[in-house]
C-alpha cells in the first residue's frame, strides 16, 4: 500500500509564513538596524535569504547576511555512519552585539540548533541569538524553543518532514512523510528531510 | 556525504582523484575556519591523537599538533630523546603499549621508509604518515596542492616544476603522484647524480637543465638541498649546486606570466633560492604553512569518521 504523504504547506502557504516572520522579527527588533540574520545550510540558507530580503524591502535597508555549516559542530560526528561533506561557512560580518536571527527550515530535537548557537559563540558575542525556523514538529531532546515558527505540526518521530525549495528543488512546499526506519534526515531524492 | 577510500594516509601513490580532490576540497571549509577570531571547533573532542616523532621536526610537528588542539582532540607528543625507546624498546612494543592507553589515531614521522604501513598491522588506529624516509610526505603534497588550486583555480593543465633532490626527497614524490592525479603536467630536475634509477617510471618529463626545465612553467616547488648529501659525494660543492640549480630572479623570466614560488621549508638562503625570490610577490611559501594547518585538519577530520574500507592509501 503506498505511503500517504500530507502535503502542509505550498508556495503561497509558505511565502505568507515567511513574510510573518519577518515582520515579526522588525516588530520585535524595533526595526532592521541591529538584525544580522544567519541561516543553516542548505535549506536554512535559503530561507534566511528570503527572510532578509523580506525584511530589506519592508525597511529599505542592507540587512547583513550569512550562511553557517554546523557539520563540525555536530555531537554526533563519529557515530554518523558517514561523514558530512562540510560546506563552508560564511559569515562576513560582526555578530558582536547584534540580535543574530537563527534561521534553518525544521526543528525536531533541537540538536542541529545547539551545534549552530556553539559556532555563532565562537565569531563573537551576539546582544541576543533568536531562533526562526518554517517548521516546529515537536520531540525536542534539549531545552531549545523558538521564538518565530512558521507552522506547527504534531509528527510521530518516526516521521520524516520534507522541506522543498524553488532554489533547490523546483518547487516550495512542506509535507510529511510516513516512515517507520526512525530515521529523520536527509532524504535521498532532494529536500530537507528532518 | 563522504568518505576516503582508506582510513590510513600512508602516501599518495594510488589514492584516486576523487579522494584528494575530497581533502583539498574540505581543505577549503578548514581555512577559512583559521581565519576565524576563535580557530577552534569541537569536531574531535574525545578523540586522542599520539604524534610519534621519531625524526627532528618543526613545521610538521607543530602544524600537526596545532591542528589537532583546533579540532579538540587530545594530543600525546611523543619525541625519542625523551623516551623508552633510548632503553631499546622497539617500535612495535612502543605502540602497542601506547596503544593501551586507549590511542584513536597515530600520526608518525620515521627515517625508514614504511613505518607507518607497519603501524597499521600492529595497531587499530588510524595512521597518518608524516614522513618516511625517502618514501612520501603526502600531507606536505596536499598542502602545495590545495596553495596552487586556491591561485590558479584548478590544477589540470598546469605545469609544475619541482627542482632538487629528487632520489631523496619524499616531498617531490607524495607531489609527483599527487599533481598527477589531478592532471597537471610535471616536470623534475636536479643533477643526474640526485635522480634516481629508472626516474622515467615517474612519468614526467626530466631535466638536469634548471633553464631549460623553467621554459613554460607556472609553478616552481624548490626542494631544500640536504647538505648531507655533498658529504655522500653526490655533488661537487655547495657553489656549484647554487649556480647550476639555485633559483634566482634572472632564472624566473623564463617561467609563465602570474608563476609562483613555493618551497616546502626549511630554506637555504642564497643556496637553492635567493632570498629576493622568496620573499619576492610570486612566493606562496608563507601561505603553504599557512593552508598546511587547514590540510592537516582535513584530514584528521576525515579520517576520524566512520571505518572506510578499502585499499590502503
Amino acid at each position: 500500500m503506498a505511503e500517504t504523504i500530507d502535503v502542509i504547506m505550498d508556495d503561497m502557504k509558505m511565502n505568507r509564513a515567511l513574510t510573518r516572520i519577518a515582520h515579526e522579527i522588525l516588530e520585535h527588533n524595533g526595526g532592521a538596524a541591529t538584525i544580522a540574520v544567519i541561516g543553516v545550510l542548505t535549506r536554512g540558507a535559503v530561507l534566511a535569504r528570503r527572510i532578509a530580503k523580506a525584511i530589506e524591502e519592508l525597511e529599505h535597508v542592507s540587512v547583513d547576511l550569512g550562511f553557517m555549516d554546523i557539520s563540525l559542530y555536530r555531537d554526533d560526528v563519529h557515530s554518523k555512519l558517514d561523514q558530512p561533506v562540510i560546506q563552508r561557512t560564511d559569515i562576513l560580518f560582526p555578530v558582536k552585539d547584534r540580535n543574530v536571527i537563527l534561521v534553518d527550515d525544521v526543528l525536531f530535537t533541537g540538536r542541529t540548533i545547539r551545534a549552530a548557537l556553539d559556532q555563532i559563540v565562537d565569531f563573537g558575542r551576539p546582544r541576543t541569538i533568536q531562533l526562526a525556523v518554517l517548521v516546529d514538529r515537536g520531540h525536542r531532546e534539549l531545552p531549545i524553543k523558538a521564538d518565530y515558527v512558521g507552522i506547527n505540526v504534531p509528527t510521530r518521530k518516526t516521521d520524516q518532514v520534507v522541506v522543498e525549495v524553488s532554489e533547490k528543488d523546483g518547487v516550495d512546499r512542506v509535507s510529511v512523510h510516513p516512515n517507520h526506519d526512525g530515521k529523520g534526515r536527509r532524504s535521498e531524492t532532494g529536500g530537507g528531510a528532518r | 556525504m563522504s568518505k576516503l577510500a582508506s582510513r590510513h594516509l600512508l602516501g599518495l601513490e594510488g589514492v584516486s582523484a576523487d579522494d584528494i580532490s575530497l581533502i583539498l576540497d574540505t581543505t577549503h571549509t578548514f581555512r577559512e575556519v583559521l581565519d576565524r577570531p576563535i580557530k577552534k571547533l569541537p569536531t574531535l573532542r574525545g578523540l586522542t591523537v599520539l604524534n610519534l616523532f621519531y625524526e627532528p621536526s618543526t613545521r610538521t610537528r607543530i602544524s600537526f599538533e596545532l591542528a589537532e588542539k583546533r579540532l579538540s582532540a587530545d594530543t600525546v607528543s611523543f619525541t625519542t630523546a625523551t623516551s623508552s625507546v633510548k632503553k631499546g624498546e622497539s617500535l612495535r612494543d612502543t605502540v602497542q603499549n601506547i596503544e593501551a592507553m586507549k590511542i584513536d589515531m597515530i600520526v608518525v614521522r620515521h627515517s625508514s621508509a614504511g613505518t607507518p604501513y607497519y603501524l597499521t598491522q600492529c595497531s587499530d588506529a588510524n595512521v597518518i604518515n608524516a614522513g618516511d624516509g625517502s618514501h612520501e610526505h603526502p600531507t606536505q603534497a596536499l598542502l602545495d596542492m590545495y596553495t596552487i588550486r586556491k591561485k590558479y583555480g584548478k590544477l589540470a593543465g598546469l605545469r609544475v616544476v619541482l627542482v632538487g633532490d629528487v632520489k631523496h626527497s619524499r616531498v617531490i614524490r607524495s607531489n609527483i603522484w599527487g599533481l598527477k592525479a589531478l592532471g597537471a603536467s610535471v616536470a623534475l630536475c636536479g643533477p643526474s647524480t640526485l635522480l634516481p634509477a629508472e626516474v622515467e617510471r615517474y612519468g614526467c618529463d626530466i631535466y638536469t637543465s634548471l633553464d631549460e626545465a623553467l621554459d613554460g612553467a607556472d609553478v616552481v616547488n624548490i626542494m631544500r638541498l640536504q647538505l648531507e648529501r655533498q658529504q655522500a659525494g653526490l655533488f661537487p660543492s655547495q657553489r656549484e649546486y647554487t649556480n647550476l640549480f639555485g633559483i634566482t630572479r634572472e632564472r624566473l623570466k623564463r617561467l609563465n606570466k602570474n608563476y609562483t614560488i613555493m618551497h616546502p621549508g626549511p630554506m637555504n638562503r642564497g643556496v637553492e633560492i635567493s632570498s629576493e625570490v622568496a620573499d619576492g610577490d610570486s612566493s606562496v611559501i608563507l601561505d603553504q604553512v599557512t593552508n598546511g594547518q587547514a590540510v592537516r585538519m582535513a584530514v584528521l577530520y576525515l579520517l576520524s569518521g566512520p571505518e572506510a574500507e578499502g585499499p590502503q592509501a
